[in-house]
């Protein structure tokens, strides 16, 4: 029998390492990624309380962030493609013009 | 002993992997020989008949042949992704096979119960299992094209990685037909819900309410394993490339088995959702036909043995004859315990339809021509993925209808 | 040590491993398969807890859908291996170690609260799939189809994305 706080201490380390991913890396597909395991770690602490308390609540709020998560995903690695078009480089650093 | 008895279950699906995965491989050994018999004679020409008696010991020399060609790497690869995709794909295909339910009835062994299946019965998901892996095995494919470092297999494994994530949809709507009336993921329920009139027989089979349903997972299902009409991704290696260029003697032939293993779970699916799993086609009542097994493998030894005994070549005289004995007594010892033939029934049948998806996989094969990779994406998103939904919504409909808009 | 204690550590070790490793490896596509490694053992931390059903979306959805599209947009742009400039070496600095701060805070407040000291993970926690789908289709089917219609808009926006302007 696992604890639920050991689920949730797991869900706070990803969150963090996602944080320092979006700091650290320059590509910008990189830090959309972290954004991602951003999500997944909240993700993991949703089901853990939702598992914890017996209500079914918390499953259902993950599958609406998954598919939030998949909108979002389309929709931004739509705008990523057209950067890359325009300023050929996927270095973050180069997008740093309100104009393109 | 006590410790034996401490992890009987641990040990008994290590040996349930085991046993699994070399009847596989087999397996699959043995369905490229078919593959390859079947289609000669299509073709009007004899097939593999010079390795052995009538070619069967053709896959021991093609695996010779695989384990001792050279294996060359490419300069320039991305070394772990050109490693791992083989790999990926290979596991992936063998993993599917661990949901299968081979039968219902347990064997009872020194006490303890062993299912024919590795995941135990009560798997409420083994469905989604199924479609996860599916899902995961577009990767192999992609990463295979990318890790190539050349233009072909790039191109090649991209158009194929996007067939196969595109028809994932239609495979995963026209089965929720199935579900509608099974209402569990289980792969045992669904069976389950198919035999409660024994006495229909074949028309108690999701066959028959679920027909569109059928034909959409079947289409979506050979292009999903990338089969003949749908491998214009792959056939490009019989003229330019494909992405399994670059990859040499095994990393290929583990694409080539996992290819085959993906066909073989296929088949297993479609016998279980659609045409009744282990059930007998014939009523329930019509206990005579228990014996069938028996009667076709007896005659079948017998045969094999007057056949054998007029072969052309030494080694095929001793070979065949024996090969029909042990046939022969198998099916004797069938028909003389009733015990072992009330246990085979369920697996005979099993394997007997998914020999027959196996023979209309390897029959498409052989007549039909390739889809162009435009009218391939068109057909998959303008007339599969409507035709399943709407498969969906008749369904649901009929069942709401029937059970009186409860 | 139970076998599920041992389950999680070898689960939670591997997601955190993946979770570094799209942190240090410098090509985007050995990033996106260590993300693809995390999110496989989230969902065999999910199965392991007894939420089944949010396991499969996970994988089926998450990694088999979301991930796809990454890895196609990593091949499709070609993606070379990342430079490190003045500036990312300072945003490492100052943001490496806040990052490990805010982490540590949140765990910390976690541990500390005795009241959510509840066991998860025994089998008789199931999470059956029927119990699920009422919920979606009765107490949040508004939220269900507002999902529905996002989803419609965002395949809008990458088409008119994609679309190749006529010049």
């Amino acid at each position: 029998m696992v604890p639920v706080n050991y689920y949730v201490i797991l869900s706070a380390v990803l969150f963090g390492l996602g944080v320092i991913a979006f700091v650290v890396k320059r590509n910008i597909i990189s830090i959309f990624m972290s954004i991602e395991l951003m999500l997944n770690a909240v993700n993991l602490a949703f089901v853990a309380f939702s598992q914890g308390m017996g209500k079914l609540d918390g499953q259902v709020f993950v599958l609406f962030v998954i598919v939030v998560a998949a909108a979002e995903a389309a929709v931004g690695l739509g705008i990523i493609i057209l950067i890359a078009r325009n300023r050929q480089s996927l270095n973050v650093e180069r997008v740093d013009l309100l104009k393109l | 002993m006590t410790f034996l008895n401490a992890h009987a279950e641990l040990l008994i699906t290590l040996v349930k992997i085991a046993l699994l995965l070399f009847i596989v491989l087999t397996v699959n050994a043995y369905l490229t020989w078919f593959e390859r018999k079947v289609v000669a004679r299509m073709q009007s020409r004899w097939g593999p008949h010079r390795v052995g008696p009538y070619g069967l010991l053709q896959p021991a020399a093609d695996g010779l042949k695989f384990l001792f060609k050279e294996d060359p790497t490419p300069e320039g690869v991305d070394r772990v992704v050109y490693y791992l995709a083989p790999l990926l794909a290979l596991a992936l295909a063998l993993t599917s096979l661990a949901v299968i339910p081979f039968g219902p009835e347990p064997l009872r062994f020194f006490g303890h119960d062993i299912y024919l299946s590795i995941t135990p019965p009560d798997l409420n998901i083994g469905l989604l299992v199924l479609f996860a892996i599916t899902a995961l095995s577009v990767y192999g494919v992609a990463l295979a094209g990318w890790s190539s470092n050349s233009k072909y297999p790039l191109l090649g494994g991209l158009r194929s990685s996007a067939q196969m994530v595109s028809y994932e949809l239609a495979l995963t709507l026209s089965v929720v037909g199935v579900l509608l009336m099974a209402n569990s993921f289980n792969l045992k329920d669904i069976i389950v819900a198919q035999a409660q009139h024994p006495e229909r027989g074949i028309f108690g089979w999701n066959i028959w309410p679920q027909i569109i349903g059928f034909l959409c997972f079947f289409t979506a299902a050979v292009a999903e394993t990338n089969r003949v009409p749908f491998d214009l991704p792959e056939a490009e290696s019989e003229l330019v490339a494909g992405f399994h260029t670059e990859y040499a003697s095994f990393k290929f032939a583990m694409f080539f088995i996992a290819e085959y293993t993906s066909m073989i779970t296929v088949s297993c699916l479609c016998t279980i959702m659609f045409f009744g799993g282990w059930l007998s086609p014939f009523p329930a009542s019509w206990t005579f036909t228990h014996y069938l097994p028996s009667a076709i493998l007896i005659p079948f030894g017998l045969w094999l043995i007057w056949a054998g005994i007029r072969y052309e070549t030494i080694f095929g005289r001793i070979i065949l004859p024996g090969l029909g004995t042990v046939i022969a007594l198998l099916g004797l010892t069938l028909a003389v315990f009733p015990g072992v033939n009330s246990f085979i029934q369920a697996p005979f049948w099993f394997l007997a339809k998914v020999f027959v998806f196996l023979f209309v996989y390897v029959w498409m094969r052989g007549t039909l021509p390739r889809f162009r990779y435009d009218q391939l994406m068109s057909f998959g998103w303008k007339v599969l993925l409507p035709v399943s939904i709407v498969n969906v919504v008749i369904t649901s409909f009929i069942i709401l209808l029937r059970s009186g808009w409860k | 040590m139970t076998p599920q204690l041992i389950l999680f550590i070898v689960l939670a070790a591997l997601s955190v491993v993946g979770a570094l490793s799209l942190i240090l490896q410098k090509h985007p596509i050995h990033s996106a398969l260590s993300l693809i490694v995390v999110m496989v053992a989230l969902a065999g931390l999910y199965l392991l807890m007894g939420a089944e059903f949010v396991a499969a979306v996970q994988i089926i959805v998450y990694g088999g859908a979301i991930m796809v599209l990454f890895v196609f947009v990593i091949m499709l742009l070609n993606a070379g291996a990342e430079e490190y400039t003045n500036f990312s070496k300072l945003a490492g600095f100052a943001g490496v170690p806040l990052g490990i701060a805010l982490t540590g805070f949140i765990a910390a407040a976690i541990a500390r609260s005795a009241g959510t000291a509840q066991v998860s993970g025994s089998a008789a926690v199931l999470a059956p799939t029927r119990t699920i789908s009422e919920m979606i289709f009765k107490d949040f089917v508004y939220p269900f189809e507002l999902t529905s219609f996002l989803i419609l808009v965002a395949i809008m926006g990458a088409i008119v994305l994609a679309a190749h302007k006529e010049e």
